[in-house]
């Protein structure tokens, strides 16, 4: 390509000089900052006396609502513990129901009256679900994840975990799809809606959870509450957009029939968004499971706590076993809920068949369950799996990583060694060294330069609530490591992405690598990937990559797949080769997407940092967890924000980024 | 709202009280006792030594897994009742923070004596004979360090959380040595499990009662002797302008309950005080269950049929 025409290009793109020169000031002044901090130490470390004390206050606050606050006929912490109280018969019912049994009385004086659900019964019912719902594959699939529980001595546990996913997820759907509904009415409550989203999402979970202890008490129900509070956003995102797109001529249809409000609502528009509302269902049963082992640190039990414990012992098998039970657990309700939700709708018929018609799965699962149940207590095989057939792969798993270990770890040691040096440390040296005013004004300059005035001072006071709080220098850490991690991530992702969107089988087992990764409890691979690559942020780059590289892989094969086939004859008519179709057409136009799923890897590296804080880091999750384990919430909460302004920043910086790209490119 | 709650639950309550029948032994109250456990074998043999005999004398008995340290919120709101294990050397400050709320109680000394140092395998001895002796140290500070803090040693310190002075030690005692900070646990036992598979270089920080150091075979470098003074007075010890120039402390473990407990079970909280048990029985059963693969309910009836009397002793 000419000079000229690249410049023509450049110009075109919307560079103005003014940016050029913005940059450049900024680097001027950043090394003279740098060069003179001796005599001007505030501008290149913020000074310690400006700290602003919030997460005294933040403490402070918390302790007036735990032990003060009157809302006249009860105190708050009334009000929370009787929420607790509430949430906890329904949680109570279900545990006995799929894992304990109803009993009568307590302790040694326990009768069982009803025991609980067979595993025969539960396994062909949900088989039952998976044949109703789509068909013999999914039936199969189903079957075959229960079955590894039972098989596996895992059903125990499982249970316990799919108790709390039952209550959770009714709870957080149900909230999110009220939520959801009033910010669809009223554009003023979604303004203040989306930013408390936003925050959910990235305030690391450990930052609430003392709160949330104190509130509500030490146990289940607690962890139920921190699940919801993760999991139930997305339900709310989708809602509202779920209700927007539903087509104006169907609403208008509706109004002509006299619906009322409410009517509307609940007749017209719910029903019509329902394929999308399954969506965000789907969401918040993947986001619970994801919880789980972090709500077994409060007092969930089940398989998050397997996992846990038996990692802590270094019994690494049993921990692969408990967590691919989680994942299989996740996959099996996933592919249910997305089943349900693309269900064909069902023609409506002039007269209604029988009951026994309508639902013949339904009354094949209710008789199986009665019969199962009878015989469970003959035949206690039927009731509960018998231990003497379960097997374990245990053994293998740490032989597995015995043997890696023994004979591979001075190659892997020499390639940790060479990333270390030439990628990890400079990194962190220049970030940690950069003059904070200096990246404050970066972040400003790029908010303004991609979305004007208003971007400019969201991102730029957003930064700088990071040195006013005193957390700059775990911020930049943070920085650095996720950004390090979000590079390699891109790095491996984006070719496997490019990839499976040209190959189909290759697709299918891309698809099948990044479930797994991302259901999996990271805590299984970061204890064999410390025992390789020891306690450090390598080892937490590792764990971080391989938990957020699925959106990389995922968006850039989507994004591939939805270029127009137009384009590509086109481009093919004018005879380009493969890769050059690859290169020149299709790559760029499916850029933003692409720019999508950087975006997700990096809100999943910054909800990966409280896991990395794990193996030693000194970022901001390290800061979070240490504010849990000395229960200082005002620490924790302010730490937990610097970490969701750092998310919010990147954000908002690249979808500004990927609007103005898609308007460029005529896509939108 | 609340006044409906709680007429509710009372309600519910006093029906669930009609329902239950008496128990064998008259006990002060049917409520279940809330012992917590912890992620780490030994504390769940002791809690689960004290829950069999709270069930002997007739108490209902449940366990709950908690946090280390996040537990003392569900201990002074009432939600848990006993930790059987609080370690002076890391859960020294959050009980007594905890204690001051009032809302706690201090249960007493469990017998057992927590050690926790710096810590090699056997094999090192022989790249860096002059071990145990702290001084020989900085003579094979190479052989355990690693690329990334050669020529400097690598020493693989506790958790952050845990305090322990470590980064300060090396200071005053002039070690050329690295402190790395593991995150949990976990990741310093799989170091420590990764370095013994390849008889690699490795020191780090160990505790017992643990598995850790009956499976493997290893010594504790021997420090100068903690005292008060060294950790409080810089002229103390070998380095006159420094503090902690010395080992690490040992330290009680104690139990540590809801005070409003006191009132509600007397006879129970009596027991937990007189709970005691040695490092060695501890270590053994410990051993039992993490290297032989036995079950803690297994080991937990063997010791309760074993020692009978002495339990019974704690009942009266």
């Amino acid at each position: 390509m000419s000079a000229p025409a690249s410049r023509d290009r450049w110009l075109a793109a919307g560079l103005p000089r003014r940016y050029a020169i913005a940059w450049l000031v900024l680097l001027l002044v950043a090394i003279a900052v740098h060069l003179a901090r001796g005599a001007l130490p505030a501008l290149a470390t913020y000074p310690e006396p400006w700290f602003l004390p919030l997460r005294f206050w933040v403490s402070d606050l918390m302790k007036w609502l735990v032990n003060d606050f009157d809302l006249g006929l009860f105190t708050f912490q009334e009000m929370t513990r009787s929420i607790a109280w509430l949430l906890e018969w329904p949680l109570r019912a279900a545990q006995s129901l799929f894992a304990e049994g109803f009993s009568r009385g307590i302790g040694r004086d326990a009768e069982e009256i009803v025991p609980r659900i067979p595993w025969i019964a539960l396994i062909v019912a949900c088989a039952l679900m998976g044949l109703s719902a789509r068909g013999r594959g999914l039936a199969a699939l189903v079957a075959g994840a229960l079955l590894y529980l039972a098989v596996f001595g895992q059903w125990d546990s499982a249970m316990v975990t799919l108790a709390s996913i039952v209550i959770a997820v009714p709870l957080g759907a149900g909230a999110g799809l009220l939520l959801g509904i009033a910010g669809f009415r009223s554009v003023r409550l979604e303004r203040v809606l989306v930013p408390l989203l936003d925050l959910m999402q990235t305030v690391p979970i450990f930052a609430y959870l003392v709160p949330v202890l104190f509130l509500f008490g030490f146990g289940p129900v607690a962890a139920m509450v921190a699940t919801i509070i993760y999991a139930t956003p997305p339900m709310v995102r989708v809602t509202m957009l779920a209700l927007r797109q539903v087509p104006a001529d169907v609403v208008e249809f509706g109004r002509m029939a006299g619906c009322s409000r409410r009517q509307l609502l609940w007749k017209v528009l719910v029903p019509s968004a329902r394929p999308s509302l399954m969506v965000g269902i789907n969401q918040v049963i993947m986001l619970s499971l994801n919880m789980v082992i972090i709500a077994s640190m409060i007092g969930a039990g089940g398989l998050g706590y397997d996992v846990l414990t038996s990692l802590k012992r270094l019994r690494i098998g049993d921990g692969v076993e408990a967590g691919l039970a989680i994942t299989l657990l996740a996959i099996a309700l996933d592919r249910l809920s997305q089943a349900f939700a693309n269900r064909p709708p069902r023609a409506h018929r002039d007269t209604t068949p029988p009951f026994f018609r309508r639902h013949p799965f339904l009354i094949a699962a209710t008789a199986l369950l009665a019969v199962s149940w009878m015989a469970g207590s003959v035949l206690p095989g039927v009731q509960d799996y018998p231990e003497t057939l379960e097997i374990s792969t245990a053994q293998m798993w740490s032989d597995l990583i015995k043997w890696i270990n023994v004979n591979f770890y001075d190659h892997l040691e020499a390639v940790k060694t060479w990333l270390l040096f030439h990628l990890l440390i400079p990194v962190k040296r220049f970030l940690t060294t950069v003059p904070w005013i200096a990246v404050v004004a970066a972040v400003a300059i790029a908010g303004h330069r991609l979305g004007g005035w208003r971007l400019a001072a969201l991102t730029g006071s957003l930064a700088l609530f990071m040195a006013v709080t005193g957390n700059w220098e775990k911020s930049m850490i943070t920085v650095y490591l996720c950004g390090v991690s979000v590079l390699v991530a891109s790095l491996i992702g984006i070719p496997v992405g490019i990839w499976a969107a040209r190959n189909e089988r290759v697709h299918r087992v891309v698809q099948v690598v990044i479930d797994t990764l991302q259901t999996l409890p990271s805590f299984v691979y970061l204890i064999p990937v410390v025992m390789l690559f020891r306690v450090g942020d390598f080892s937490a780059m590792i764990a971080v990559v391989a938990y957020a590289v699925a959106p990389a892989v995922r968006y850039t094969a989507h994004g591939l797949r939805q270029v127009p086939a137009q384009l590509i004859e086109a481009a093919t008519a004018a005879g380009c080769t493969r890769r050059q179709t690859l290169w020149k057409v299709q790559f760029p136009i499916a850029l933003p997407e692409i720019m999508l799923g950087i975006n997700q890897t990096i809100m999943l590296a910054l909800s990966m940092l409280v896991i990395t804080a794990l193996v030693g880091t000194r970022d901001l999750g390290q800061e979070v967890y240490i504010a849990l384990t000395k229960a200082d919430t005002g620490r924790g909460i302010v730490a937990g924000l610097c970490v969701a302004f750092i998310a919010i920043i990147s954000d908002r910086l690249i979808s500004a980024w990927v609007r103005r790209k898609k308007r460029e490119l005529g896509l939108e | 709202m609340k006044t409906c709650a709680k007429s509710l639950a009372t309600a519910v309550l006093a029906a669930a009280a009609l329902a239950v029948p008496p128990a064998v032994a008259a006990v002060e109250s049917e409520d279940p006792i809330k012992l917590t456990i912890h992620d780490w074998t030994g504390q769940y043999i002791t809690t689960n030594i004290m829950g069999a005999v709270l069930e002997e004398m007739g108490y209902n008995v449940e366990y709950v897994q908690a946090d280390y340290i996040a537990q003392f919120a569900g201990l002074e709101a009432g939600d848990l009742h006993v930790a059987m294990e609080m370690w002076e050397t890391t859960g020294k400050d959050a009980m007594e923070a905890s204690l001051a709320t009032g809302k706690t109680v201090d249960l007493g000394e469990t017998g057992m004596v927590a050690i926790e140092e710096w810590w090699y395998p056997m094999y090192m001895k022989e790249k860096c004979p002059g071990l145990p002796d702290w001084n020989a140290l900085n003579e094979c500070a190479e052989a355990f360090a690693t690329p990334e803090t050669h020529p400097k040693g690598r020493y693989l310190g506790g958790p952050v959380t845990w305090g322990g002075y470590d980064d300060e030690r090396a200071d005053a005692l002039g070690l050329d040595y690295e402190v790395v900070h593991a995150g949990t646990d976990a990741a310093l036992f799989a170091e420590l499990e990764s370095a013994m598979q390849r008889e690699a270089p490795i020191l780090l920080w160990i505790y017992t009662p643990h598995w850790a150091p009956i499976k493997y075979e290893g010594e504790w470098v021997d420090f100068p002797r903690y005292t008060d003074e060294c950790y409080k007075d810089p002229s103390w010890g070998m380095n006159p302008d420094k503090a902690y120039d010395c080992g690490k402390p040992r330290g009680w473990i104690k139990k540590v309950g809801w005070k409003d407990g006191e009132a509600k079970w007397p006879k129970a909280y009596q027991a937990v005080r007189n709970f005691t048990i040695s490092n060695q029985e501890m270590g053994e059963m410990v051993g039992q269950v993490d290297l032989d693969g036995r079950s803690v309910d297994e080991v937990v009836a063997d010791w309760m049929t074993a020692n009978k009397d002495r339990w019974m002793a704690w009942t009266m």
